[in-house]
Protein backbone atom coordinates (compact mmCIF):
# COMPACT_ATOMS: atom_id res chain seq x y z
CA UNK A 1 0.00 0.00 0.00
CA UNK A 2 0.87 3.50 -0.78
CA UNK A 3 1.83 6.15 1.77
CA UNK A 4 -0.96 8.12 0.26
CA UNK A 5 -3.68 5.56 0.05
CA UNK A 6 -2.43 4.93 3.57
CA UNK A 7 -2.75 8.65 4.58
CA UNK A 8 -6.19 8.80 2.41
CA UNK A 9 -7.38 5.47 4.46
CA UNK A 10 -6.44 7.42 7.99
CA UNK A 11 -8.14 10.71 7.17
CA UNK A 12 -11.16 9.01 6.41
CA UNK A 13 -11.04 6.43 9.56
CA UNK A 14 -10.91 9.99 11.62
CA UNK A 15 -14.38 11.03 10.27
CA UNK A 16 -16.22 9.21 12.64
CA UNK A 17 -14.26 10.18 15.69
CA UNK A 18 -14.46 13.83 14.64
CA UNK A 19 -18.38 13.72 13.66
CA UNK A 20 -19.09 11.96 17.49
CA UNK A 21 -17.27 14.93 18.55
CA UNK A 22 -19.29 17.22 16.70
CA UNK A 23 -22.34 15.75 17.93
CA UNK A 24 -21.59 15.24 21.62
CA UNK A 25 -20.25 18.50 22.04
CA UNK A 26 -23.92 20.05 20.40
CA UNK A 27 -25.55 17.75 22.16
CA UNK A 28 -24.15 18.30 25.41
CA UNK A 29 -24.27 22.06 25.00
CA UNK A 30 -27.40 22.41 24.15
CA UNK A 31 -28.83 19.72 27.57
CA UNK A 32 -27.20 22.61 29.54
CA UNK A 33 -29.70 24.27 31.58
CA UNK A 34 -28.65 28.10 31.83
CA UNK A 35 -28.53 29.71 28.41
CA UNK A 36 -26.20 31.64 27.45
CA UNK A 37 -28.42 35.09 27.93
CA UNK A 38 -28.76 34.70 31.44
CA UNK A 39 -26.83 37.60 32.86
CA UNK A 40 -26.91 38.89 36.39
CA UNK A 41 -29.06 41.93 34.77
CA UNK A 42 -31.70 40.10 33.39
CA UNK A 43 -32.78 41.39 29.79
CA UNK A 44 -36.16 42.18 28.82
CA UNK A 45 -38.32 39.37 27.59
CA UNK A 46 -38.80 40.85 24.35
CA UNK A 47 -34.75 41.73 23.67
CA UNK A 48 -34.34 37.85 24.94
CA UNK A 49 -36.90 36.63 22.42
CA UNK A 50 -34.77 38.74 19.67
CA UNK A 51 -31.87 37.70 20.62
CA UNK A 52 -32.57 34.25 20.56
CA UNK A 53 -34.10 34.17 17.42
CA UNK A 54 -30.91 36.01 15.54
CA UNK A 55 -28.71 33.12 16.66
CA UNK A 56 -31.55 30.49 15.83
CA UNK A 57 -31.74 29.66 19.89
CA UNK A 58 -35.48 29.23 19.16
CA UNK A 59 -35.27 26.95 16.31
CA UNK A 60 -36.04 23.13 17.44
CA UNK A 61 -33.24 20.80 18.48
CA UNK A 62 -32.84 18.97 15.16
CA UNK A 63 -32.84 22.31 12.97
CA UNK A 64 -30.13 24.00 15.16
CA UNK A 65 -27.91 20.64 14.88
CA UNK A 66 -28.68 20.89 10.97
CA UNK A 67 -28.03 24.73 10.32
CA UNK A 68 -24.62 24.20 12.87
CA UNK A 69 -23.17 21.10 10.92
CA UNK A 70 -23.97 22.84 7.40
CA UNK A 71 -21.88 25.95 8.33
CA UNK A 72 -19.23 23.60 9.69
CA UNK A 73 -18.89 22.04 6.76
CA UNK A 74 -18.41 25.55 5.13
CA UNK A 75 -15.71 26.58 7.65
CA UNK A 76 -18.12 28.33 9.72
CA UNK A 77 -18.26 27.97 13.13
CA UNK A 78 -20.84 30.14 14.34
CA UNK A 79 -21.19 33.81 15.97
CA UNK A 80 -19.87 33.99 19.96
CA UNK A 81 -22.15 34.58 22.13
CA UNK A 82 -19.97 36.91 24.34
CA UNK A 83 -17.94 38.48 22.28
CA UNK A 84 -20.47 39.43 19.94
CA UNK A 85 -18.04 41.63 17.57
CA UNK A 86 -15.96 37.99 16.49
CA UNK A 87 -17.08 35.09 14.85
CA UNK A 88 -15.88 31.94 16.66
CA UNK A 89 -14.27 31.07 13.55
CA UNK A 90 -12.32 34.40 13.69
CA UNK A 91 -11.30 33.72 17.43
CA UNK A 92 -9.73 30.27 16.04
CA UNK A 93 -8.21 31.41 13.32
CA UNK A 94 -6.46 34.21 15.51
CA UNK A 95 -5.31 32.01 18.48
CA UNK A 96 -4.88 28.96 16.40
CA UNK A 97 -1.35 30.10 14.80
CA UNK A 98 -0.14 31.30 18.49
CA UNK A 99 -1.24 28.29 19.87
CA UNK A 100 0.60 25.69 17.40
CA UNK A 101 3.99 27.72 17.82
CA UNK A 102 4.04 26.95 21.36
CA UNK A 103 2.31 23.60 21.03
CA UNK A 104 4.82 22.70 18.22
CA UNK A 105 8.13 24.39 20.06
CA UNK A 106 7.22 22.68 23.43
CA UNK A 107 6.91 18.93 21.93
CA UNK A 108 9.99 19.75 19.69
CA UNK A 109 11.84 20.83 22.94
CA UNK A 110 10.56 18.07 24.94
CA UNK A 111 11.78 14.85 21.87
CA UNK A 112 14.99 17.51 21.49
CA UNK A 113 15.78 17.23 25.22
CA UNK A 114 14.17 13.99 26.71
CA UNK A 115 15.91 11.63 24.00
CA UNK A 116 19.38 12.85 24.87
CA UNK A 117 18.72 12.33 28.73
CA UNK A 118 17.18 8.69 28.01
CA UNK A 119 20.09 7.68 26.48
CA UNK A 120 22.59 8.73 28.60
CA UNK A 121 20.89 7.37 31.38
CA UNK A 122 20.38 4.12 29.72
CA UNK A 123 24.35 4.46 28.50
CA UNK A 124 25.30 4.88 32.52
CA UNK A 125 23.09 2.49 34.31
CA UNK A 126 22.97 2.16 37.55
CA UNK A 127 25.57 4.89 37.48
CA UNK A 128 25.20 8.46 38.90
CA UNK A 129 24.10 9.93 36.03
CA UNK A 130 21.16 7.38 35.16
CA UNK A 131 20.34 7.97 38.56
CA UNK A 132 20.44 11.43 38.15
CA UNK A 133 18.04 11.32 35.22
CA UNK A 134 16.08 8.79 36.08
CA UNK A 135 15.12 11.11 39.44
CA UNK A 136 14.41 13.90 37.59
CA UNK A 137 12.18 12.43 35.41
CA UNK A 138 10.15 10.85 38.35
CA UNK A 139 9.74 14.33 40.13
CA UNK A 140 9.54 15.93 36.45
CA UNK A 141 6.40 13.38 35.76
CA UNK A 142 4.48 14.26 39.23
CA UNK A 143 4.76 17.91 38.58
CA UNK A 144 1.44 19.27 36.47
CA UNK A 145 1.71 22.28 34.22
CA UNK A 146 0.00 24.28 36.44
CA UNK A 147 2.60 23.93 38.95
CA UNK A 148 5.79 24.05 36.85
CA UNK A 149 4.71 27.32 34.80
CA UNK A 150 3.98 29.52 38.05
CA UNK A 151 7.22 28.43 39.76
CA UNK A 152 8.94 29.68 36.82
CA UNK A 153 7.93 32.56 36.67
CA UNK A 154 8.49 33.11 39.80
CA UNK A 155 12.15 32.16 39.44
CA UNK A 156 13.19 33.55 36.48
CA UNK A 157 10.20 36.18 35.68
CA UNK A 158 10.69 37.25 39.42
CA UNK A 159 13.17 36.71 41.70
CA UNK A 160 16.29 36.72 38.73
CA UNK A 161 14.22 39.25 36.36
CA UNK A 162 15.06 37.28 33.17
CA UNK A 163 12.48 36.63 31.78
CA UNK A 164 9.41 38.45 30.83
CA UNK A 165 6.65 37.44 33.32
CA UNK A 166 3.45 38.05 30.55
CA UNK A 167 2.42 38.95 27.14
CA UNK A 168 2.93 38.47 24.02
CA UNK A 169 4.53 40.86 21.58
CA UNK A 170 4.77 39.14 18.15
CA UNK A 171 8.82 39.07 16.85
CA UNK A 172 9.65 38.74 20.56
CA UNK A 173 11.06 35.31 21.40
CA UNK A 174 11.85 36.07 24.99
CA UNK A 175 8.11 35.99 25.91
CA UNK A 176 7.73 32.17 24.26
CA UNK A 177 10.76 30.83 26.45
CA UNK A 178 8.84 30.49 29.93
CA UNK A 179 5.42 29.25 27.98
CA UNK A 180 7.07 26.67 26.05
CA UNK A 181 10.15 25.73 28.59
CA UNK A 182 6.85 24.54 31.43
CA UNK A 183 4.42 23.19 28.83
CA UNK A 184 8.27 20.77 27.61
CA UNK A 185 9.02 20.12 31.07
CA UNK A 186 6.49 17.14 32.38
CA UNK A 187 6.94 15.95 28.67
CA UNK A 188 10.54 15.93 28.96
CA UNK A 189 10.37 13.93 31.95
CA UNK A 190 8.14 11.50 30.45
CA UNK A 191 10.07 10.96 27.30
CA UNK A 192 14.20 10.42 29.17
CA UNK A 193 12.07 7.76 31.17
CA UNK A 194 10.71 6.11 28.01
CA UNK A 195 13.94 6.34 26.09
CA UNK A 196 15.95 4.38 29.03
CA UNK A 197 14.12 1.79 29.14
CA UNK A 198 13.42 0.61 25.43
CA UNK A 199 17.16 1.67 25.03
CA UNK A 200 17.89 -0.95 28.00
CA UNK A 201 15.56 -3.20 26.60
CA UNK A 202 16.62 -2.97 22.43
CA UNK A 203 20.35 -3.33 24.13
CA UNK A 204 19.83 -7.01 24.90
CA UNK A 205 18.59 -7.83 20.99
CA UNK A 206 20.71 -10.57 19.41
CA UNK A 207 21.44 -8.25 16.23
CA UNK A 208 23.17 -5.65 18.98
CA UNK A 209 25.31 -7.91 20.29
CA UNK A 210 25.97 -9.34 16.46
CA UNK A 211 26.50 -5.88 15.54
CA UNK A 212 29.15 -5.73 18.79
CA UNK A 213 30.69 -8.72 17.11
CA UNK A 214 31.36 -7.36 14.38
CA UNK A 215 33.55 -4.70 16.19
CA UNK A 216 31.58 -1.49 15.48
CA UNK A 217 32.06 0.79 17.44
CA UNK A 218 29.86 1.77 19.87
CA UNK A 219 28.86 5.04 18.96
CA UNK A 220 27.93 3.28 15.60
CA UNK A 221 25.86 0.78 17.93
CA UNK A 222 23.76 2.64 19.53
CA UNK A 223 23.12 5.52 16.91
CA UNK A 224 22.71 3.26 13.90
CA UNK A 225 21.04 0.18 15.04
CA UNK A 226 19.60 0.46 18.66
CA UNK A 227 18.24 3.67 18.27
CA UNK A 228 15.87 3.55 15.74
CA UNK A 229 14.29 0.41 17.31
CA UNK A 230 14.27 2.10 20.70
CA UNK A 231 12.97 5.23 19.48
CA UNK A 232 9.53 3.29 18.53
CA UNK A 233 7.67 3.51 21.69
CA UNK A 234 8.72 6.83 21.96
CA UNK A 235 7.08 7.35 18.71
CA UNK A 236 4.04 5.86 19.98
CA UNK A 237 3.83 8.44 23.25
CA UNK A 238 3.82 11.33 20.94
CA UNK A 239 -0.07 11.21 20.20
CA UNK A 240 -0.75 11.18 23.67
CA UNK A 241 1.46 13.81 24.50
CA UNK A 242 0.26 15.94 22.42
CA UNK A 243 -2.94 15.77 23.94
CA UNK A 244 -1.51 16.92 27.44
CA UNK A 245 0.64 19.29 25.79
CA UNK A 246 -2.95 21.09 24.09
CA UNK A 247 -4.75 20.86 27.85
CA UNK A 248 -1.26 22.04 29.17
CA UNK A 249 -1.74 25.18 26.19
CA UNK A 250 -4.90 26.47 28.51
CA UNK A 251 -2.68 26.88 31.60
CA UNK A 252 0.31 28.61 29.91
CA UNK A 253 -2.06 30.56 27.64
CA UNK A 254 -4.53 31.38 30.61
CA UNK A 255 -1.17 32.43 33.02
CA UNK A 256 0.69 33.83 30.30
CA UNK A 257 -1.75 36.01 28.85
CA UNK A 258 -0.96 34.77 25.49
CA UNK A 259 -3.63 35.02 22.78
CA UNK A 260 -4.05 31.68 21.48
CA UNK A 261 -7.17 29.07 21.30
CA UNK A 262 -6.82 27.83 25.03
CA UNK A 263 -7.42 31.00 26.44
CA UNK A 264 -10.58 31.83 24.37
CA UNK A 265 -11.78 28.41 25.63
CA UNK A 266 -11.02 29.27 28.93
CA UNK A 267 -12.69 32.39 28.79
CA UNK A 268 -16.14 30.60 26.31
CA UNK A 269 -16.02 27.77 29.59
CA UNK A 270 -16.33 30.48 32.29
CA UNK A 271 -19.10 32.51 30.38
CA UNK A 272 -21.33 29.95 29.00
CA UNK A 273 -20.67 30.67 25.41
CA UNK A 274 -21.85 27.50 24.00
CA UNK A 275 -20.56 28.36 20.23
CA UNK A 276 -16.94 29.31 21.46
CA UNK A 277 -16.55 26.00 23.56
CA UNK A 278 -18.13 23.90 20.99
CA UNK A 279 -15.75 25.28 18.09
CA UNK A 280 -13.01 24.87 20.14
CA UNK A 281 -13.04 21.26 21.38
CA UNK A 282 -14.18 20.60 17.63
CA UNK A 283 -10.71 22.16 16.59
CA UNK A 284 -8.47 20.96 19.15
CA UNK A 285 -9.83 17.37 18.80
CA UNK A 286 -8.88 17.67 14.47
CA UNK A 287 -5.64 18.80 15.73
CA UNK A 288 -5.08 15.41 18.23
CA UNK A 289 -6.33 13.74 15.06
CA UNK A 290 -3.74 15.20 12.81
CA UNK A 291 -1.01 14.80 15.20
CA UNK A 292 -1.63 10.98 15.46
CA UNK A 293 -1.91 10.75 12.33
CA UNK A 294 1.82 12.18 12.16
CA UNK A 295 2.82 10.15 15.00
CA UNK A 296 1.77 7.11 12.89
CA UNK A 297 3.30 7.67 9.62
CA UNK A 298 6.44 8.52 11.42
CA UNK A 299 5.90 4.81 13.18
CA UNK A 300 5.81 3.33 10.03
CA UNK A 301 8.43 4.76 8.73
CA UNK A 302 10.89 3.85 11.69
CA UNK A 303 9.54 0.23 12.06
CA UNK A 304 11.05 -1.24 8.82
CA UNK A 305 8.28 -4.54 9.18
CA UNK A 306 5.82 -2.19 8.61
CA UNK A 307 8.11 0.52 6.38
CA UNK A 308 8.28 -2.87 3.87
CA UNK A 309 4.45 -3.87 3.92
CA UNK A 310 3.30 -0.31 3.05
CA UNK A 311 6.40 0.29 0.83
CA UNK A 312 6.70 3.76 2.41
CA UNK B 1 -4.97 -14.75 42.75
CA UNK B 2 -3.85 -16.94 45.96
CA UNK B 3 -2.85 -16.02 49.21
CA UNK B 4 0.58 -16.53 48.85
CA UNK B 5 1.14 -13.99 46.03
CA UNK B 6 -0.27 -11.18 48.42
CA UNK B 7 2.13 -12.67 51.43
CA UNK B 8 4.61 -12.22 48.90
CA UNK B 9 4.03 -9.20 47.96
CA UNK B 10 3.28 -7.77 51.29
CA UNK B 11 6.90 -8.82 52.36
CA UNK B 12 8.38 -7.21 49.19
CA UNK B 13 6.56 -3.90 50.21
CA UNK B 14 7.87 -4.38 53.88
CA UNK B 15 11.73 -3.94 52.28
CA UNK B 16 10.69 -1.19 50.29
CA UNK B 17 11.69 1.77 52.42
CA UNK B 18 10.85 4.56 49.79
CA UNK B 19 7.34 2.82 49.39
CA UNK B 20 6.48 2.62 53.09
CA UNK B 21 7.80 6.09 53.59
CA UNK B 22 5.65 7.60 50.58
CA UNK B 23 2.83 5.55 52.25
CA UNK B 24 3.21 7.04 56.08
CA UNK B 25 3.37 10.06 53.91
CA UNK B 26 0.03 9.83 52.53
CA UNK B 27 -1.58 8.42 55.98
CA UNK B 28 -0.36 11.60 57.83
CA UNK B 29 -1.36 14.06 55.13
CA UNK B 30 -4.52 12.45 54.74
CA UNK B 31 -4.78 12.41 58.71
CA UNK B 32 -4.20 16.05 58.89
CA UNK B 33 -6.50 17.02 56.46
CA UNK B 34 -9.00 15.11 58.25
CA UNK B 35 -8.54 15.99 61.91
CA UNK B 36 -6.43 18.98 61.54
CA UNK B 37 -8.64 21.74 60.59
CA UNK B 38 -10.37 21.86 63.94
CA UNK B 39 -7.30 21.81 65.52
CA UNK B 40 -6.01 25.19 64.39
CA UNK B 41 -7.24 28.33 65.61
CA UNK B 42 -8.73 29.70 62.29
CA UNK B 43 -11.40 28.82 60.47
CA UNK B 44 -11.02 28.71 56.81
CA UNK B 45 -12.68 31.44 56.15
CA UNK B 46 -12.09 33.53 59.01
CA UNK B 47 -10.51 37.14 58.00
CA UNK B 48 -7.72 38.41 60.50
CA UNK B 49 -7.67 42.29 60.19
CA UNK B 50 -4.62 42.22 61.70
CA UNK B 51 -2.46 40.21 59.87
CA UNK B 52 -3.11 40.20 55.82
CA UNK B 53 -0.75 38.78 53.57
CA UNK B 54 2.05 38.14 56.25
CA UNK B 55 4.58 35.66 55.56
CA UNK B 56 4.93 32.08 56.86
CA UNK B 57 6.26 32.26 60.44
CA UNK B 58 6.13 36.16 61.30
CA UNK B 59 2.16 36.21 63.08
CA UNK B 60 1.91 34.06 66.36
CA UNK B 61 -0.73 31.38 64.99
CA UNK B 62 -0.37 31.89 61.36
CA UNK B 63 2.80 29.24 60.79
CA UNK B 64 2.46 29.14 56.90
CA UNK B 65 0.88 32.62 56.84
CA UNK B 66 -2.01 34.17 54.97
CA UNK B 67 -3.28 35.51 52.09
CA UNK B 68 -3.88 38.62 51.02
CA UNK B 69 -7.75 38.80 52.92
CA UNK B 70 -6.00 37.41 56.00
CA UNK B 71 -6.94 34.06 55.80
CA UNK B 72 -4.84 31.16 57.45
CA UNK B 73 -2.70 29.62 54.64
CA UNK B 74 -2.29 26.36 56.57
CA UNK B 75 -5.94 25.98 57.42
CA UNK B 76 -6.87 26.40 53.68
CA UNK B 77 -4.20 24.55 52.69
CA UNK B 78 -5.55 21.56 54.92
CA UNK B 79 -9.09 22.05 53.52
CA UNK B 80 -8.12 22.27 50.00
CA UNK B 81 -5.89 19.33 50.37
CA UNK B 82 -8.87 17.38 51.92
CA UNK B 83 -11.07 18.70 49.70
CA UNK B 84 -8.85 17.34 46.61
CA UNK B 85 -8.25 13.98 48.27
CA UNK B 86 -12.16 13.09 48.55
CA UNK B 87 -12.62 14.15 44.94
CA UNK B 88 -9.94 11.65 44.12
CA UNK B 89 -11.20 8.86 46.15
CA UNK B 90 -14.50 9.63 44.77
CA UNK B 91 -13.92 9.45 41.41
CA UNK B 92 -11.43 6.64 41.51
CA UNK B 93 -14.32 5.19 43.30
CA UNK B 94 -16.61 5.31 40.47
CA UNK B 95 -14.07 4.86 37.75
CA UNK B 96 -13.18 1.23 39.62
CA UNK B 97 -17.00 0.37 39.98
CA UNK B 98 -18.22 0.95 36.52
CA UNK B 99 -14.98 0.07 34.96
CA UNK B 100 -14.40 -3.68 37.21
CA UNK B 101 -18.49 -4.36 36.67
CA UNK B 102 -17.99 -3.50 33.03
CA UNK B 103 -14.68 -5.22 31.96
CA UNK B 104 -15.47 -8.01 33.94
CA UNK B 105 -19.07 -8.45 32.11
CA UNK B 106 -17.34 -8.06 29.15
CA UNK B 107 -14.35 -10.42 29.29
CA UNK B 108 -16.62 -13.13 31.06
CA UNK B 109 -19.95 -12.91 28.16
CA UNK B 110 -17.15 -13.00 25.60
CA UNK B 111 -18.13 -12.82 21.72
CA UNK B 112 -20.30 -10.16 20.79
CA UNK B 113 -21.07 -8.45 24.05
CA UNK B 114 -17.38 -8.50 24.22
CA UNK B 115 -16.87 -6.60 20.99
CA UNK B 116 -19.57 -4.36 21.78
CA UNK B 117 -18.93 -3.33 24.81
CA UNK B 118 -15.34 -2.86 24.20
CA UNK B 119 -16.36 -0.91 20.96
CA UNK B 120 -18.05 1.49 23.39
CA UNK B 121 -14.89 2.14 25.53
CA UNK B 122 -12.59 2.44 21.97
CA UNK B 123 -15.10 5.19 20.53
CA UNK B 124 -14.95 7.07 24.37
CA UNK B 125 -11.31 6.52 24.48
CA UNK B 126 -10.77 8.26 20.82
CA UNK B 127 -12.53 11.74 22.65
CA UNK B 128 -10.58 14.41 23.14
CA UNK B 129 -11.22 13.70 27.16
CA UNK B 130 -9.63 16.77 28.90
CA UNK B 131 -11.85 18.84 26.27
CA UNK B 132 -15.16 16.73 27.29
CA UNK B 133 -14.68 17.42 30.60
CA UNK B 134 -14.17 21.09 30.31
CA UNK B 135 -17.55 20.97 28.32
CA UNK B 136 -19.33 19.05 31.08
CA UNK B 137 -18.33 21.37 33.63
CA UNK B 138 -20.00 24.28 31.42
CA UNK B 139 -23.21 22.10 31.17
CA UNK B 140 -23.60 21.33 34.70
CA UNK B 141 -22.30 24.48 36.09
CA UNK B 142 -18.98 24.41 38.31
CA UNK B 143 -18.75 22.43 41.33
CA UNK B 144 -17.43 19.15 43.08
CA UNK B 145 -19.89 17.21 42.10
CA UNK B 146 -19.92 17.85 38.38
CA UNK B 147 -15.83 17.54 38.23
CA UNK B 148 -16.46 14.05 40.02
CA UNK B 149 -19.48 12.90 37.32
CA UNK B 150 -16.37 14.57 34.75
CA UNK B 151 -13.75 12.69 35.81
CA UNK B 152 -15.62 9.52 36.65
CA UNK B 153 -17.23 9.69 33.45
CA UNK B 154 -14.13 9.17 31.46
CA UNK B 155 -11.91 7.27 34.39
CA UNK B 156 -13.65 4.29 34.50
CA UNK B 157 -12.18 3.13 30.25
CA UNK B 158 -8.85 2.07 31.26
CA UNK B 159 -10.08 0.46 34.34
CA UNK B 160 -12.49 -1.65 32.26
CA UNK B 161 -9.63 -2.47 29.73
CA UNK B 162 -7.27 -4.06 31.89
CA UNK B 163 -10.37 -5.63 33.97
CA UNK B 164 -11.83 -7.37 30.70
CA UNK B 165 -8.36 -8.85 30.00
CA UNK B 166 -7.63 -10.18 33.39
CA UNK B 167 -11.53 -11.93 33.28
CA UNK B 168 -11.29 -13.22 28.94
CA UNK B 169 -7.93 -15.61 31.40
CA UNK B 170 -9.89 -15.94 34.08
CA UNK B 171 -13.11 -17.22 32.36
CA UNK B 172 -10.71 -20.37 30.77
CA UNK B 173 -10.28 -21.51 34.01
CA UNK B 174 -11.48 -23.97 35.97
CA UNK B 175 -13.31 -22.90 38.53
CA UNK B 176 -15.21 -20.84 35.99
CA UNK B 177 -16.43 -23.45 34.30
CA UNK B 178 -17.46 -25.85 37.55
CA UNK B 179 -19.63 -22.82 38.93
CA UNK B 180 -21.17 -22.59 35.15
CA UNK B 181 -22.05 -26.27 35.63
CA UNK B 182 -23.35 -25.79 39.05
CA UNK B 183 -25.79 -23.10 37.78
CA UNK B 184 -24.26 -20.05 38.89
CA UNK B 185 -26.08 -16.86 37.42
CA UNK B 186 -23.89 -14.31 35.64
CA UNK B 187 -24.24 -11.80 38.25
CA UNK B 188 -22.56 -14.25 41.03
CA UNK B 189 -20.22 -15.65 38.97
CA UNK B 190 -18.74 -12.65 38.32
CA UNK B 191 -18.86 -10.75 41.53
CA UNK B 192 -17.89 -13.90 43.37
CA UNK B 193 -15.40 -15.99 41.36
CA UNK B 194 -14.17 -13.88 38.73
CA UNK B 195 -13.97 -10.04 40.04
CA UNK B 196 -12.27 -11.20 43.81
CA UNK B 197 -9.38 -12.76 41.10
CA UNK B 198 -8.36 -9.45 39.61
CA UNK B 199 -8.21 -7.45 43.02
CA UNK B 200 -4.75 -7.17 42.00
CA UNK B 201 -4.68 -5.34 39.31
CA UNK B 202 -7.07 -3.23 40.37
CA UNK B 203 -6.13 -1.73 43.12
CA UNK B 204 -2.27 -1.16 41.31
CA UNK B 205 -4.24 0.92 38.66
CA UNK B 206 -6.32 2.92 41.41
CA UNK B 207 -3.49 3.97 43.20
CA UNK B 208 -2.14 5.27 39.87
CA UNK B 209 -5.65 6.61 39.26
CA UNK B 210 -5.81 8.82 42.19
CA UNK B 211 -2.68 11.00 41.62
CA UNK B 212 -4.31 11.29 38.27
CA UNK B 213 -7.82 12.88 39.34
CA UNK B 214 -6.27 15.03 41.62
CA UNK B 215 -4.24 16.41 38.57
CA UNK B 216 -7.40 16.67 36.48
CA UNK B 217 -9.36 18.61 39.49
CA UNK B 218 -6.13 20.86 40.27
CA UNK B 219 -5.93 21.82 36.32
CA UNK B 220 -9.45 22.63 36.29
CA UNK B 221 -9.78 24.06 39.34
CA UNK B 222 -6.09 26.23 38.30
CA UNK B 223 -8.34 27.62 35.50
CA UNK B 224 -11.22 28.69 37.47
CA UNK B 225 -13.74 26.01 36.20
CA UNK B 226 -13.39 24.05 38.63
CA UNK B 227 -13.95 23.75 42.41
CA UNK B 228 -15.31 27.72 43.10
CA UNK B 229 -13.92 30.46 46.27
CA UNK B 230 -14.75 30.07 48.93
CA UNK B 231 -14.49 26.44 48.69
CA UNK B 232 -10.68 25.52 48.55
CA UNK B 233 -8.88 22.87 46.93
CA UNK B 234 -5.23 22.70 46.32
CA UNK B 235 -5.94 23.70 42.17
CA UNK B 236 -7.77 27.23 42.64
CA UNK B 237 -5.04 27.68 45.92
CA UNK B 238 -2.08 27.81 43.51
CA UNK B 239 -4.38 29.54 41.15
CA UNK B 240 -4.61 32.29 44.14
CA UNK B 241 -0.87 31.85 44.75
CA UNK B 242 -0.03 32.60 41.04
CA UNK B 243 -2.24 35.51 40.95
CA UNK B 244 -0.16 37.11 43.91
CA UNK B 245 3.30 35.55 43.68
CA UNK B 246 4.71 38.98 42.72
CA UNK B 247 3.67 40.28 46.81
CA UNK B 248 2.89 36.73 48.16
CA UNK B 249 5.59 34.13 47.13
CA UNK B 250 4.48 31.71 49.62
CA UNK B 251 1.12 31.54 48.65
CA UNK B 252 2.12 30.05 45.62
CA UNK B 253 5.17 27.66 47.44
CA UNK B 254 2.64 25.99 50.21
CA UNK B 255 -0.51 24.25 48.23
CA UNK B 256 2.26 23.96 44.62
CA UNK B 257 4.31 21.74 47.11
CA UNK B 258 1.74 20.27 48.67
CA UNK B 259 0.35 18.55 45.44
CA UNK B 260 3.69 18.00 44.40
CA UNK B 261 4.30 15.88 47.32
CA UNK B 262 0.87 14.51 47.22
CA UNK B 263 1.03 13.18 43.27
CA UNK B 264 4.94 12.04 43.87
CA UNK B 265 3.74 9.54 46.71
CA UNK B 266 0.58 8.46 44.85
CA UNK B 267 2.59 7.78 42.03
CA UNK B 268 5.83 6.03 43.72
CA UNK B 269 3.72 3.99 45.90
CA UNK B 270 1.90 2.62 42.62
CA UNK B 271 4.59 2.08 40.91
CA UNK B 272 6.16 -0.05 43.78
CA UNK B 273 2.47 -1.73 44.12
CA UNK B 274 2.93 -2.48 40.55
CA UNK B 275 6.59 -4.33 40.67
CA UNK B 276 5.61 -6.07 44.39
CA UNK B 277 2.13 -7.44 42.59
CA UNK B 278 3.79 -8.35 39.14
CA UNK B 279 5.14 -12.15 39.56
CA UNK B 280 6.96 -11.80 36.20
CA UNK B 281 9.54 -10.21 38.15
CA UNK B 282 9.81 -12.20 40.82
Amino acid sequence: MHTVAFILRRLLGAIPTLALVVALSFLLTRLAPGGPFDEEQALAPEIRANLEAAYGLDQPIYVQFGRYVQGLLRGDFGPSFKFRDFTVGELISGGLPVSLTIGLAAMLLALALGIPAGVWAARARGGAADRIVMALAVAGISIPVFVVAPVLVLVFGIWLGWLPVAGWVPGRPADLVLPVVSLALPVVAYVARLMRGSLLEVLRAPWIRAARARGLPERTVILRHALPAALLPVVSYVGPAAAAVLAGSLVVETLFGLPGMGRHLVQGALNRDYTLVMGMVIVYAALMIVLNLLADLAYAWLDPRIRRERRL
Amino acid sequence: MSGALWREAAAQLRHDRLALACAALLAAMALAAIAGPPLLPFRADEIDWAHMAVPPLEAAGHWLGTDRLGRDLLVRTLHGLRVSLAIAFAATLVALVIGVAWGALAGFRRGRTDAWMMRCVDVLYSLPQVFFVIILTVVFGRGPLTILVAIGAFGWLTMARIVRGQALALRECDFVEAAVVGGASTPRIVWRHIVPNLMGPVIVYATLTLPQVILVEGFLSFLGIGIQEPLASLGNLIADGAAEMETAPWMLVVPAACLMLLVFCFNFLGDSLRDALDPRDQ
